[in-house]
């Protein structure tokens, strides 16, 4: 396969990028898209050129590193995987694609197409944990969990925090992110002590961070590699609101630095 | 305080509000339809006549009216507030188009919301302005013989410009005096580019409510397997469709009226 590629590169977080075109000649449609930059990269490197920088890591989809927005598509045009688990053969040969960086505030370029996402680890510090007391080994089922409640609250574990949503959402918001994080730990048992003061702490980060608002148009829900749904919003908001305007004892507790 | 500003001052509670605002004002479509289906009553406007005045003039109505005139405020401020922070949280714009799949209304709440302001201005000054602060609307006098439940109406010109209403009755004849808002109606609907404006925004009605009812309690923290559907329902056949279809037909049907 013969492609044209639209790169967008960028010096460092201080200077102005610019879309530059690359040919990628003799791409195998098996290659993953990281492979197919990977060997970009060998005949840059070979000419003396600058690497194009991108982010990844596990290559199977699992850890959350790599990101790119291709051809106006997070993770680009498949549902739910990732961007190394795309293969060559999902384009047309002489197709031009265009790769951005996730675009959000929050997110500020590093270089070329790696952005920091160091605000989603601020966004679980501040709430995203559970706190465990050392001691004595508990059995493993002495607590009891519906199926239902479990298999929901896995379902919600599986977020990888790549951002997709965020650069899918036309206001770069974070809420299908930090409503997973919230709704994995909020509806298991162990979770419940820190359930109210979580929701708030992290929502707090999350405005801080310079996320914007949502507005429930499910683009996110549509690119999560891992399909996380956006039920995990509603259920954010409602144990958000249920702090804040109904249960006194939690009201506070955030502020004090939970 | 400082916790109050805190609630209503974070995403989720600016969103809140406009939930709330929104819900509130859906509300009020219903009760707007129901009375202006009147229009469609053939009385020579007797019945929509004296709706307008008792809108106008039940301090009860008159108290959520004004919160009405507020929730309108506040929804349009809050959503200009959201949408600058929006803009803001992303500084840089992506170059390719945004394919991800996402409904048109979802995505042109603004666009949509914006025409509404537009149209509500509009609307208001041309009725709701000229019927309470103005002496631009002429009164009709309504003749019911009680004993054959007849009605005449003739034009009436009342002494003061400040009359509103009288009703008297002289040997079995039911006289009502009142301001002739039918008649400002008809006047507007028999002009063909303000019907035009007039279908224009019910359709931003129709988009808006397609994306807006739902939204707002998925917003609210609502959402259930066997309610959610019913809320989506609603949202679509009522909200979007007959409520819309009903207000654009006022116009339509006045204007289709006015050519014979």
């Amino acid at each position: 396969m013969n492609l044209t590629l639209k790169v967008w590169r960028q010096k460092n977080a201080d200077a102005k990028g610019a879309f530059v075109t690359y040919k990628a000649e003799g791409i195998s449609p098996d290659m993953s898209f990281l492979e197919m930059l990977d060997v970009v990269n060998e005949s840059l490197i070979l000419k003396g050129d600058d690497p194009i920088h991108f982010d990844h890591d596990c290559r199977e989809g699992i850890c959350g590193m790599c990101s790119l927005y291709i051809n106006g598509r997070p993770h680009g045009p498949k549902r739910a995987i990732t961007t190394c688990q795309l293969h060559m053969r999902s384009f047309g040969d002489g197709e031009t694609i265009t790769i951005e960086p996730w675009r959000a505030g929050a997110f500020p370029v590093i270089k070329d197409l790696a952005t920091d996402r160091s605000a989603f680890d601020r966004i679980q510090q501040a709430g995203g944990f559970i706190s465990v007391n050392t001691g004595g080994v508990p059995d493993a089922n002495v607590i009891p969990i519906p199926k239902v409640i479990a298999d929901e609250a896995f379902n919600s574990a599986t977020c990888i925090g790549c951002g997709a949503c965020v650069a899918a959402c036309k206001n770069a918001s974070a809420m299908l992110f930090v409503s997973a994080k919230v709704s994995q730990l909020g509806m298991l048992p162990q979770g419940q002590p820190e359930r109210y003061s979580r929701v708030q702490a992290m929502v707090a980060q999350m405005d801080e961070e310079g996320f914007g608002n949502c507005t429930n148009t499910r683009a996110c829900e549509a690119e999560c590699p891992k399909e996380i749904t956006l039920t995990n919003i509603a259920r954010m908001n409602n144990d958000f609101f249920s702090a804040k305007l109904f249960r006194e004892e939690h009201a506070h507790e955030h502020a004090s630095g939970e | 305080m400082s916790e109050f500003k805190q609630t209503f001052n974070s995403s989720l509670g600016k969103k809140l509000i406009m939930a709330l605002t929104g819900l509130f004002l859906c509300t009020f479509l219903i009760v707007h339809l129901g009375g202006n289906l009147l229009l469609f009553s053939d009385d020579e406007g007797y019945g929509f006549n004296v709706y307008a005045n008792f809108l106008t003039h039940f301090p009860p109505i008159e108290v959520v009216a004004y919160l009405l005139y507020l929730a309108i405020l506040v929804h349009s401020i809050y959503a200009l507030v959201l949408t600058v922070q929006n803009r803001r949280a992303r500084p840089v714009g992506y170059a390719a188009p945004n394919r991800s799949p996402a409904s048109w209304s979802s995505k042109n709440m603004g666009l949509l919301g914006s025409i509404l302001l537009l149209f509500i201005v509009i609307h208001m000054s041309d009725f709701w302005y000229a019927y309470k602060y103005s002496h631009k609307i002429g009164y009709k006098e309504y003749r019911t013989d009680l004993a054959t439940d007849k009605t005449t109406s003739v034009d009436y010109v009342p002494a003061s410009p400040t009359f509103e209403k009288s009703v008297s009755t002289e040997n079995n004849v039911e006289i009502v005096r009142v301001k002739d808002l039918h008649a400002r109606v008809a006047g507007s609907f028999s002009n063909l580019l303000y019907v035009i404006f007039y279908v224009i925004a019910m359709g931003a009605v129709s988009f808006h409510m397609l994306h807006g009812f739902q939204s707002s309690f998925r917003t609210l923290g609502w959402v259930h397997r066997k309610y959610t559907p019913v809320v989506c329902f609603i949202g679509t056949w009522l909200f979007a469709v007959i409520i819309p279809l009903g207000f654009a037909a006022m116009p339509v049907v006045y204007y289709i009226q006015s050519l014979r």
